[in-house]
């Protein structure tokens, strides 16, 4: 095989491939048989209703919960990793180089008690930097990124609005360019017209910076906008997967029918 | 005077022991913090109890005790930790840095060079360097187990971002041996660089929070900071107004209510030794003698 082939061959590997994935509460199901792959560059939603197994999924894939069954395999910049299998130190390291995880509420995944820039320089920091100059610049250049007033670089995140404060978290997380972005109901508590920036901004992000991501939500149209494919949860077990526009125009399990006919149109 | 009802230096041999433990464990892993089951003293907490317990596991009968409170020996604290051993163990107290096998000092190394076989007792208020940041106790032990100290550079990025320069000036985070981030104590960050690569034992006692850590004789001991922000020792500038020390650490004395003010020499046996050599700094009255230094020190409490 020729260089040319085996990079195409790379490329045609999935970067996330998970299979059989189970969690349970005990004798209650929290994720039961989840298999899926995420190519390089795409997006992927998954949607359900409350207690349908997405946050679980999304928390297990994270590594914050651990997974009974089944496999999670990421085709790293350093090879390929058995993710449920890593240890905690390589674990983390992967959080903080490679993957991001964004929480639905700001202050979970932001450090409330210091200032904007020490916020985005954290992961800066925590992989080496130990130029002041150089981190604060580039910290600077991530606020403009998500539309925050560099100006307000020593703020803190306090004095933030909602919306600034889930811009901050996403720039928090990306400032170390990482290849996966795991998002979870990113424009959950956020009203209308700050949603629709959001989602514009994270698309344009995925696009430019040549993201995977998964997002998990409730929330359709967000999917609609940001993911290329989409898996349907409901009771923990996946219902229906395939191309967003396909289940969302031509749903074929009866719960993605009632889920896409319970939209509400204005 | 040994008071005979309590056994040598105060604690019990099983405790002594328990604590000895502790420290070995800490200087073989120099800058970790080793958990201790500290006991009540006869003291309250903040008044070095932690301290006063590895002095204790530390101390032997032909041992010299000096100890010192920001530098001085005439202090409240240091004068009734040095009398608490007078009385329970009979050890000999002195109060020149050269003389004495143990010195107990509360936020200050004295300026005289330690020297091998010298132990060096801080008492430590909070042991944690990541406290103020990271709340979680498990949480920062993990940090400590993976060595994911970034959260210590956003505190001096804080510091830079804020003042315009590391504002941090004491309690200086250090890098013990290229492997774990320690709390110094609330030492000036002055004294850090005496840390390092020091001939004498330092041992570092937190009572309340119950942590015993040690940083073993010629230890590299490197302070925190950014490539463009290095780590300054900082200082007055001024000289010492009783014995003209330039190279010391100095306190300032507000000596009337019109903002008067004089600078003196932290560490009095230093002051006092230098005086006693002949030397004079400005404030210092002609035939002035080491004994009026205490009078001094009185005046301007």
């Amino acid at each position: 095989m020729s260089g040319a082939a085996l990079a195409m061959a790379a490329e045609d590997r999935p970067l996330l491939t998970v299979k059989g994935l189970t969690k349970r509460y005990g004798a209650r199901i929290g994720c039961a048989d989840v298999s899926f792959g995420l190519w390089p560059g795409e997006v992927l939603g998954i949607v359900g209703e409350s207690g349908s197994g997405k946050t679980t999924l999304l928390r297990c894939l994270a590594g914050e919960l651990d997974a009974d069954e089944g496999r999670v395999d990421y085709e790293g910049a350093q090879g390929l990793h058995d993710v449920l299998a890593l240890s905690e130190p390589e674990r983390r390291r992967l959080m903080r180089t490679e993957w991001a995880l964004v929480h639905q509420n700001p202050r979970d995944g932001l450090r409330m008690g210091v200032s904007a820039g020490a916020n985005v320089g954290e992961r800066l920091m925590a992989v080496g930097w130990r130029h002041y100059g150089r981190i604060r610049e580039t910290a600077a250049d991530w606020l403009g990124r998500v539309e925050i007033d560099p100006g307000r670089i020593d703020e803190r995140p306090a004095a933030f609005s909602g919306g600034m404060q889930q811009r901050l978290q996403i720039a928090r997380n990306l400032v170390t360019a990482p290849r996966l972005v795991l998002m979870d109901e990113p424009t959950g508590g956020l009203d209308v017209s700050v949603q629709a920036r959001l989602l514009d901004l994270i698309r344009g992000l995925v696009r430019d910076l040549g993201l995977s991501a998964i997002v998990v939500t409730h929330d359709l149209a967000v999917v609609r906008l940001l993911a290329d494919r989409l898996i349907v949860m409901q009771g923990g077990h996946v219902v229906e997967q395939g191309l967003t526009d396909q289940v969302l125009d031509d749903p074929q399990a009866p719960y993605t029918q009632l889920l896409v006919s319970s939209v509400l149109r204005v | 005077m040994t008071d005979t009802a309590y056994n040598f230096a105060y604690l019990d041999e099983r405790t002594k022991k328990m604590i000895r433990r502790a420290i070995l464990k800490g200087v073989a892993i120099p800058g970790y913090q080793v958990p201790f089951a500290s006991r009540e003293m006869p003291m309250p907490y903040g008044w070095g109890t932690g301290g006063v317990q590895v002095t204790a596991a530390c101390l032997e009968p032909e041992d010299t005790l000096k100890v010192i409170d920001q530098g001085a020996d005439d202090t409240t604290n240091a004068v009734s930790i040095r009398k608490f051993f007078e009385r329970t163990a009979g050890v000999a107290t002195t109060t020149e840095t050269e003389e004495a096998t143990i010195i107990q000092t509360r936020h200050r190394i004295p300026e005289a060079p330690l020297t091998e076989g010298q132990i060096l007792v801080y008492q430590v208020p909070i042991p944690e360097p990541l406290r103020f940041l990271e709340p979680r106790e498990p949480e920062t032990r993990r940090m400590h187990a993976l060595e994911e100290y970034g959260l210590m550079q956003v505190k001096l990025y804080e510091d830079i971002s804020r003042h315009g320069h590391i504002a941090t000036s004491y309690a200086y985070p250090v890098l013990v041996e290229e492997r774990y981030v320690m709390d110094p104590s609330p030492i000036p960050k002055f004294d850090n660089p005496k840390l390092s690569d020091c001939p004498a034992l330092q041992l570092f006692g937190a009572g309340r929070e119950q942590r015993i850590y040690a940083i073993p004789p010629h230890t590299t001991v490197v302070s925190l900071d950014f490539e463009d922000h290095p780590f300054e020792r900082g200082g007055t500038g001024e000289a010492c107004a009783l014995c003209g020390a330039r190279e010391s650490y100095l306190d300032e004395v507000i000596t009337d209510d019109h903002g008067t003010r004089m600078f003196v020499c932290s560490d009095t046996a230093y002051c006092e030794a230098r005086r006693r050599a002949g030397h004079r700094g400005v404030a210092a009255p002609p035939g002035f003698a080491a004994s009026a230094r205490g009078a001094q020190g009185e005046d301007a409490a």
